[in-house]
């Protein structure tokens, strides 16, 4: 099994949904400060659109609404749009760099992992974005929640060799 | 104006929304849009245990953990400024369902008669908060991604192993809140 499992950090990094590229500027710290903007105003909207709630969730795995599939639905086509005129036009970052895209790899944890995921979704009600958003809004028992989650996140850190991909 | 952001957002809006954060993040600094990396760098950053997964500089994805700081402190400003006062609107169907197992208060965007501390001592609250957490992390690490990496990012790049990721996400939902959580709730 551990042929398959991905040695180097680089496909390490590829496998999550982690920046790949290796800037070659540098920044100070305080640059970071644009992707916590981002994270607000992408917070305000988790809370506003109910996306947090676990009650909109149970009602997406009954079919019993059709709001969480327009959210997701809508964001697939405006950002695969978005994707495809960056590609198209060659778009550059804002600092002037290539914008770069990977391919994801197949592997079975992706079916495993997904499946454990998504009973752990519909229980919890929140994937993690939500968790964070949820313990802003003074929902404090989901700090629970977040460090079981950081628990199960070490523990696949642990058993990683060990379970197939 | 603020009366208007005060009422819950529609799909409409809210969709495109978090789809446009995917080109953010790339043209601010060639980022890609996902979440539950975050936890993996928190592991790295707090407890690597010498553990080879978790043995790379996690300071280079500082970024992302501004991100779910922001993401944090929009849910305070959202809840403190922007709050809709009236209870949540949901479908009959569940409302019903729900009040089978005592689940009556609809002010929160939880419910708060399971999910509180005191619940942490009851077996039900433990496999809602401990045991579903842990499953979000085990899960969305061993397949790669979460519903923002895979469901939308990679979506959007057309990745199919993403596809896969996706219907299974959306089929362990349904195996659990269709056939396992009604027993867990009872």
């Amino acid at each position: 099994m551990s042929n398959n499992i991905p040695d180097n950090d680089f496909e390490l990094r590829s496998l999550d949904a982690t920046c790949l590229n290796e800037s070659e500027l540098v920044h100070p710290y305080w640059y970071n400060l644009k992707y916590l903007v981002v994270g607000i105003i992408f917070g305000i909207v988790f809370v506003k659109a109910e996306i947090i709630s676990w009650f909109r969730i149970q009602e997406m795995f009954r079919l019993q609404s059709f709001h969480m599939y327009g959210v997701i639905g809508s964001a697939v086509v405006v950002g695969a749009i978005s994707v495809f005129i960056i590609k198209k036009f060659k778009i550059k970052t804002i600092y002037g760099e290539d914008i770069q895209f990977e391919e994801k790899k197949f592997n079975v944890g992706q079916i495993y992992g997904g499946l454990l995921f998504g009973l752990g979704w519909a229980i919890t009600g929140a994937c993690p974005g939500p968790l964070f958003a949820q313990i802003g809004t003074g929902i404090s028992v989901t700090i629970v929640t977040l460090l079981s989650a950081i628990a199960g996140t070490w523990f696949y850190g642990l058993v990683r060799n060990k379970i197939p991909h | 104006m603020i009366e208007w952001l005060k009422q819950p957002w529609p799909w409409y809006v809210a969709g495109p929304l978090i789809g446009l954060t995917v080109p953010a993040l790339l043209l601010i600094g060639n980022k890609k849009f996902g979440i539950s990396s975050s936890l993996r760098h928190i592991c790295a950053a707090c407890l690597p245990a010498n553990i080879h997964y978790f043995k790379y500089d996690w300071k280079k994805e500082i970024w992302n953990l501004f991100f779910v700081g922001g993401i944090f402190l929009g849910g305070f400003i959202a809840a403190q400024f922007l709050a809709n006062p009236l209870p949540m609107q949901v479908n009959p169907n569940l409302v019903a369902e729900l009040k089978g197992y005592g689940i009556t208060d609809y002010s929160q965007l939880i419910p708060t008669e399971i999910f509180n501390w005191g619940g942490l001592l009851h077996l039900k609250g433990w496999l809602l908060m401990v045991v579903g957490g842990f499953l979000v992390g085990f899960g969305t690490r061993y397949a790669g991604g979460c519903t923002s990496g895979h469901s939308i990012t990679g979506l959007s790049n057309l990745q199919w192993p993403s596809l896969v990721a996706t219907i299974c996400f959306m089929a362990g939902g349904f195996i659990m809140a269709n056939l396992i959580l009604p027993f867990i709730l009872r």
